[in-house]
């Protein structure tokens, strides 16, 4: 279906179910039930998933595929969010001017930061790329504020010229009318689900991102990003200039990132500077290696995975957690609250670093290698018990 | 004519802290091939010494002063920190007044403690694994590091003084015939350069000069070679990078005053310096000093107001830019090797 | 006039004078073998003539044109293709994989952008790979993961990699070292094949003599930096001075 093989098919069917039906399967338990605090089917946060999904798929384009470790992603979402936010002070509301905007202005960047990259590799790579988004940030926190509003961040002024603003169009971000912010609601009972316009609009995005990027997993253009990563000098000595493929694929990952910060700005009409700083960076590269570095689920994992989590563990506080650990001897209960109390609340950085350093160490290839892992173990039992019973008949 | 001189002095000790963590990024990365992004942290680690030495001489009890009354006419409470009970009260004072200083002979077996426990415990892991691997399980660590000491100290700077012998500042100019007050210049930022100056000849002599020395360079320059010679380089590299964590965190200590210490000082020294490593030369250790107070200047100056006034905000990205022009047409940066970290 | 002409070439490596005064000519369509003890500077000649290493002098002419200061991949495009002495195929791709990449370099050039189209469908490629896997005789391996082959496999596959570039000039560097006998046979066979079935000429860097004199027409003997001799063959057997090149050496 659509070019595309069964394997492929099958998996594409089950990330648009997933993404279509998101509001009801992050949302399995009732309203005001005890565990309703682990229900992640509110828009915000689903917004969240998606638009760093896009980020991190596109991510995974170039670090994935080509091996080529960029520590500077986080710039292009910055440009993405400054371009959409200029396109609401200029002409109006609708997202439909922004958005291209963005995968533009961030692919132009790319192209620039990329050709003075990619001259390097390997490590020099990742440290031109630091500086180079340190230096995006810096510009926009404090040089450039004539276009960027420095600490304080871009956002929409009732003097913003706004050219195009009707006289009865929203006040907020809109796709000719459809206003991301509002939503609908169904009680089922004791359920509450909320389908919220920006969302599927988002969700929508990715489906068409992550198609493409099916398309160039599968494509020559893909396999020729992968030969890069296996083994540059065979590719030169096959008559191949690996730089313009490493470059495209920086640049389609550029335009990504943009395209997801473009969307961050299409939910909240902001941008601010320290989405360019370089944990944010760090974050997109977690989220890539935690779901599993060259796969096409891997990332878009990941990134649901790193922000439910830090949602959840954010929400948590010491009553919470009282609460949880009750059944056990007072004693024994201020213990455990203790020792988990650093890594909850503003504690989330402290247990993502943890992680980040498990994932490295234990998991290289993510989550999608635990999943094969375990699948290949519980075959392995299989066997190993069809073995067993065998001689017994 | 002034007005340069001032810089330069100004840069000088940024340009020290930039090269006392570039000098230790390189001889990790010389030696034992890793790229580690934790570096900044122990740069951070060691500031915190300086903090927590200052904490632990402060510790008081408390006393009632029978003779005095508080403003609610109770008895009035005075905390008298022990150190000042026990050695007296003037030589209390002078201990708690050179905390910072004392804060190197704590911090050194820290550092080194804490360099070794990271070596064994962590990075030898990853000799072997891609240089990718490495920078991400650093970066890791660093953040965890960092997350640590801002759950015990708190997001907030925390201000730690220099001794009052060296507060104040030197008026640098009038030795050179200007008038006073022209060219000023913090008394304990010349000391810190000084302090850098001592040190990285302390680590070049020892390189130098020592049989220890010596097999560390020639493994910087063919660890496979030396490996052959049946010389336990990977002991001497662990060791290596205690020292290395020992420089980053003395430079960390004495920094201390200089810019209070906060939590995330750690990377963002570490973008710089490895800015300047990879200006300087990857693996080159003169190059790594050189570039530090290169760009340590450099930044000073591009912070003047006549120039800031041609080029707003030029400051903010100077040393990125350097960075950049220097890479596209130089490399190997200004004293690499040709054969270092080159595919 | 050969196919590849290397006039006066000279590189030196700050006082080691690695190469002086080469002069070599391979004739269109021969088996040109360099040989010579260790140390003689036949990896750097190599080297030199792929673009990974400038001379300090002369020049090195391929069909007319010069090859100095191209980069390898253009030096491949002119049509050299290198059997490297460890083989250097992509260990992360399958075997089918690894074989259609030359034939896309050898359809589209340096770069083309096929970013949406699957690789699969494009039917003139996988054609092309499949028939030379069959050639190669590893058509049962297509889906194997190349870096799980064995030294043999690895070789035959980037030999059969760098044929399906259809190059002019096919370069081998020792390309038996580190094999067991039976493999350097087997390489000696397929070597033997190409050269009867193709149009191609084929350069060989090697040390072992059994396969030097199984395969090669023509042999240049090389000796500190500096051809010794140029001959046929039969007459490099009986020759004095490559005698004492070689004994000197092993003596």
């Amino acid at each position: 279906m659509l070019g595309l093989n069964k394997k492929d098919t099958s998996l594409m069917i089950v990330v648009a179910i997933l993404a279509l039906f998101a509001p009801f399967i992050l949302n399995p338990f009732p309203e005001g039930s005890a565990m309703a605090q682990f229900n992640a089917g509110y828009p915000d946060l689903m917004q969240r998933f998606v638009i760093f999904g896009i980020f991190a798929i596109g991510f995974n384009i170039l670090f994935g595929l080509t091996g080529y470790l960029s520590f500077g992603h986080a710039a292009f979402l910055g440009i993405g969010s400054y371009s959409v936010v200029w396109m609401y002070k200029l002409l109006d509301y609708n997202v439909i001017w922004g958005l291209p905007l963005a995968i533009i202005t961030s692919g132009l960047f790319a192209l620039l930061i990329g050709y003075v990259s990619l001259r390097r590799s390997g490590i020099y790579f990742s440290i031109l790329t630091l500086a180079f988004a340190q230096m995006s940030f810096n510009l926009a926190y404090s040089v450039l504020t004539p276009i960027t509003n420095g600490e304080t961040g871009l956002q929409v002024y009732t003097d913003d010229a706004q050219v195009l603003l009707g006289a009865n169009e929203a006040t907020s971000p809109h796709l000719f009318g459809i206003v991301m912010n509002s939503s609908a609601k169904l009680d089922l009972g004791p359920w509450s689900f909320t389908f919220n316009n920006g969302y599927y609009f988002c969700a929508i995005i990715l489906l068409l991102v992550f198609y493409l990027a099916i398309r160039i997993f599968r494509s020559p253009f893909g396999m020729m990003l992968r030969a890069i990563k296996s083994n540059q000098t065979r590719l030169n000595y096959t008559g191949l200039n690996p730089r313009p493929y490493a470059l495209a694929a920086f640049v389609i990952s550029g335009m990504y990132a943009g395209l997801a910060g473009g969307l961050m700005a299409a939910m909240d009409p902001l941008a601010g500077a320290e989405r360019m700083q370089w944990t944010a960076s760090g974050e997109v590269v977690l989220m890539t290696i935690l779901g599993g570095t060259g796969t096409l689920i891997g990332p878009v994992l990941g990134a649901g995975f790193i922000k439910y989590f830090e949602n959840i563990f954010s929400k948590i506080n010491d009553n919470i957690l009282h609460q949880w650990f009750a059944f056990l001897p007072d004693g024994l209960e201020d213990f455990v609250v203790f020792i988990i109390h650093p890594f909850i609340g503003k504690g989330w950085h402290l247990t993502l670093g943890i992680l980040f350093m498990l994932v490295v160490i234990f998991l290289p290839g993510g989550l999608v290698e635990g999943g094969q892992r375990i699948k290949r173990a519980l075959s392995r039992k299989k066997d190993a018990d069809a073995a067993k019973t065998e001689p017994a008949e | 004519m002034d007005a340069i001189i001032l810089q330069i002095l100004n840069g000088l000790d940024k340009g020290s802290a930039y090269a006392l963590i570039a000098l230790g990024l390189t001889l990790i990365f010389g030696t034992l091939g890793v790229v580690n992004f934790a570096h900044g942290a122990l740069f951070m680690i060691g500031a915190f010494c300086a903090v927590t030495l200052s904490k632990i001489l402060n510790l008081s009890f408390e006393t009632i002063d029978p003779t005095k009354t508080d403003f609610l006419g109770n008895p009035l409470k005075v905390k008298t920190p022990y150190v000042m009970e026990w050695f007296g009260p003037e030589t209390g004072a002078a201990i708690i007044d050179w905390a910072v200083p004392l804060a190197i002979l704590f911090s050194i077996p820290i550092m080194i403690a804490v360099g070794f426990i990271m070596e064994r415990g962590l990075i030898k892991h990853f000799y072997k694994r891609a240089h990718a691997d490495q920078i991400l399980v650093t970066f890791g660590l660093a953040i965890v590091l960092q997350e640590v000491v801002k759950y015990f100290f708190g997001a907030n700077p925390i201000p730690t003084g220099a001794p009052d012998a060296f507060k104040g500042s030197f008026d640098f100019g009038v030795l050179l015939g200007y008038d006073p007050n022209v060219i000023i210049y913090p008394y304990w930022r010349m000391v810190y350069f000084f302090f850098a100056a001592l040190v990285i000849g302390g680590v070049f002599a020892f390189l130098q000069f020592t049989t220890f020395g010596m097999v560390v360079r020639a493994g910087m320059a063919d660890r496979e070679t030396v490996g052959l010679l049946g010389i336990n380089i990977d002991k001497r590299f662990t060791i290596m990078f205690g020292i290395a964590a020992a420089v980053a965190g003395i430079a960390g200590v004495m920094y201390a005053p200089i810019n209070s210490p906060n939590y995330h000082m750690g990377m963002d020294f570490l973008v710089l310096s490895f800015v300047v490593v990879v200006v300087g030369g990857m693996g080159s250790l003169p190059g790594a000093v050189l570039a530090g107070f290169l760009l340590g200047i450099l930044e000073s100056f591009a912070s003047m107001n006549q120039i800031k006034s041609l080029i707003p905000g030029i400051d903010q990205i100077i040393i990125y830019v350097v960075a950049i022009i220097i890479l596209l047409t130089r490399p190997r940066g200004l004293m690499g090797r040709k054969g270092v970290m080159e595919e | 006039m050969g196919i590849l002409e290397v006039k006066d070439v000279g590189k030196r490596f700050g006082g080691l004078q690695a190469l002086s005064d080469v002069n070599l000519s391979v004739k269109e369509n021969s088996v040109h073998a360099i040989i010579g003890p260790n140390g003689a500077g036949k990896s750097t000649l190599l080297n030199c003539l792929v673009g990974k290493l400038i001379p300090d002098t002369g020049s090195v002419m391929f069909d007319g044109q010069s090859v100095l200061g191209r980069t390898p991949y253009e030096i491949n495009q002119m049509g050299i293709s290198r059997v490297f002495q460890t083989p250097e195929i992509f260990g992360d791709l399958t075997v089918m994989e690894n074989m259609m990449i030359p034939c896309f370099a050898k359809r589209d050039g340096a770069f083309r952008m096929h970013a949406i189209e699957n690789m699969m469908a494009e039917k003139d490629i996988v054609e092309k790979a499949e028939a030379m896997l069959v050639d190669m005789n590893m058509a049962d391996k297509k889906d194997m993961h190349s870096a799980s082959m064995s030294r043999g496999d690895k070789r035959r596959l980037e030999i059969g990699m760098c044929l399906a570039q259809e190059p002019r000039l096919l370069l081998l560097d020792e390309p038996t070292a580190g094999m067991a006998r039976a493999d350097t046979n087997n390489t000696i066979d397929l070597l033997k094949q190409i050269s009867d079935e193709r149009e191609i000429t084929i350069a060989i860097i090697e040390h072992d003599m059994h396969v030097v004199f199984s395969l090669a027409n023509r042999i240049t003997v090389l000796a500190q930096g500096t051809p010794l001799v140029e001959d046929d063959p039969e007459n490099i057997r009986g020759n004095p001075k490559v005698r004492e090149a070689y004994l000197g050496e092993t003596a």
